[in-house]
């Protein structure tokens, strides 16, 4: 028992990538064609197991940290002319001292007694990947927010505001403790297509600010205060995504 | 997008295109990490191919157009695991895993539960594949690329991309369900 589609098309239709007339057309022959509808399942099984495998490897933190202090410095400076030096350096030099004036003004109640300046936004990068090591990314994994929300009681000393925000494109997905800088917080993961969020909450007796963003070792983060919290979204995904789940946040 | 990446200005980047870059290709390292890890079938090469391509791509980077930065980066990283494969490791472009080479560990009830772990079995046989069914397989179902992207990355036609994932995932099937010993009787046979 063979077919000639189990080939071709059956690979189209299954990666959704026929347009519709094709689409329909197979489907149609699927009604007569038992050799594909077996395909079909095999292949749509193997996809799963693929994709639930955990197959996908991440890049080491080691290589992060390379690209970094590769990118960071010119990576030609040999052919370089001294006497001209880039102009994004002086950028990167301004950019380190805002972020350093940044961090010592909104998180010095929380770095108080740290000497590195640049040591939280590090440290919640670090956690965000550190979620992202197989099996840490959540302690409580559900889509519910009747779910998360109960789960931290007594494992906190707050409440940290959950909600699902899947109607706007933003499905949650789980909720996790981590510890950040010896203080124990609330994080919570979104999902917005393949990416995924975290987004760290912790309380603060600061007031309420306007968005701070930033991006380190390929990430980007945005964090804010509102009403008694300090939240710190952190991800791959892109600034404009990120900055639309910040507002949704902090409504 | 460009096809090549050669001979292209090895300037250093001004700050908005190195702004560019870090917004749009530095975000990309993970998908360049996973395609280099399967195409090098290792994590120990992966690293130093993954990072010699973001490098080649960051001073390449005033080829790139606009347009999808993942697809163009996943080209370099393309062409940078197979110029290393051919320096280094031209075997593994010609000839199939070598389950002689890579053999079996020895039955005991710990490899017995090894083997029966789906994760262990499925990156085996993936390996197992020649690369170029690997790779359209990895782009296709582990990075969630559109054919086009492939087509984009693997500089093929979208209906060659379409017929080579057909056939990586029968040639997957197969090494998941037959034995290597029966999979190696056929290859005889049909040569």
């Amino acid at each position: 028992m063979s077919c000639e589609l189990t080939q071709t098309v059956l690979h189209g239709y299954l990666d959704g990538e026929l347009d519709a007339a094709r689409a329909a057309d197979f489907e149609r022959h699927l009604i007569s064609c038992a050799a594909c509808v077996a395909a079909l399942e095999a292949h749509e099984n193997l996809r799963s197991s693929l994709q639930r495998a955990g197959l996908y490897e991440r890049a080491p933190l080691a290589l992060r940290e390379k690209l970094q202090a590769q990118l960071g410095a010119p990576a030609r400076a040999s052919v370089m002319p001294i006497r001209n030096p880039a102009p994004w350096r002086w950028l990167a030099v301004a950019a380190t001292f805002l972020l350093a004036v940044f961090l010592g003004w909104r998180l010095l109640p929380l770095l108080r007694g740290n000497h590195g300046e640049t040591a939280l936004a590090s440290a919640i990068v670090d956690a965000h990947l550190r979620s992202l090591q197989p099996g840490h990314l959540e302690d409580v994994q559900s889509t519910d927010q009747h779910t998360v929300k109960p789960w931290f009681d007594g494992k906190l000393d707050f409440a940290p505001p959950v909600h699902d925000f899947v109607n706007e494109g933003f499905p949650l997905q789980g909720g996790r403790l981590d510890v950040v800088h010896g203080r124990t917080v609330a994080v919570l993961v979104y999902a917005r297509r393949k990416h995924l969020i975290n987004v760290f909450v912790w309380p603060t007796t600061e007031p309420d600010s306007e968005p701070l963003s930033g991006s380190q070792l390929g990430y980007h983060w945005i964090d804010f205060r509102k009403a008694g919290m300090e939240m710190c979204a952190v991800s791959d995904l892109n600034p404009d995504d990120l900055a639309e789940l910040q507002h949704l946040l902090m409504q | 997008m460009s096809a090549g990446v050669e001979g292209e200005s090895l300037d250093v980047l001004d700050s908005q295109d190195r702004a560019r870059f870090e917004q749009l290709v530095l975000p990309h390292v993970d998908a360049a990490f996973n395609l280099s890890r399967w195409l090098m079938r290792g994590r120990a090469d992966a690293e130093d191919v993954a990072q010699e391509a973001m490098l080649r791509a960051f001073r390449f980077f005033r080829g790139f157009h606009g347009g999808d930065a993942r697809a163009w980066l996943l080209q370099i990283v393309r062409n940078t695991c197979y110029t290393w494969l051919e320096k280094n490791r031209s075997v593994d472009l010609t000839t199939e895993f070598d389950e002689e080479l890579h053999p079996q560990p020895s039955v005991t009830p710990e490899t017995l539960a090894i083997a029966g772990d789906n994760r262990e079995r499925l990156t085996r046989a993936l390996e197992e594949l020649p690369p170029r069914f690997r790779e359209v397989l990895v782009l296709r179902e582990l990075e969630g690329c559109s054919y086009k992207e492939i087509a984009a990355i693997t500089s093929a036609p979208i209906g060659t991309v379409m017929s080579a994932l057909a056939r990586a995932r029968q040639r997957l099937q197969r090494v998941l369900t037959q034995p290597a010993a029966q999979r190696k009787q056929e290859a005889g046979r049909e040569l």
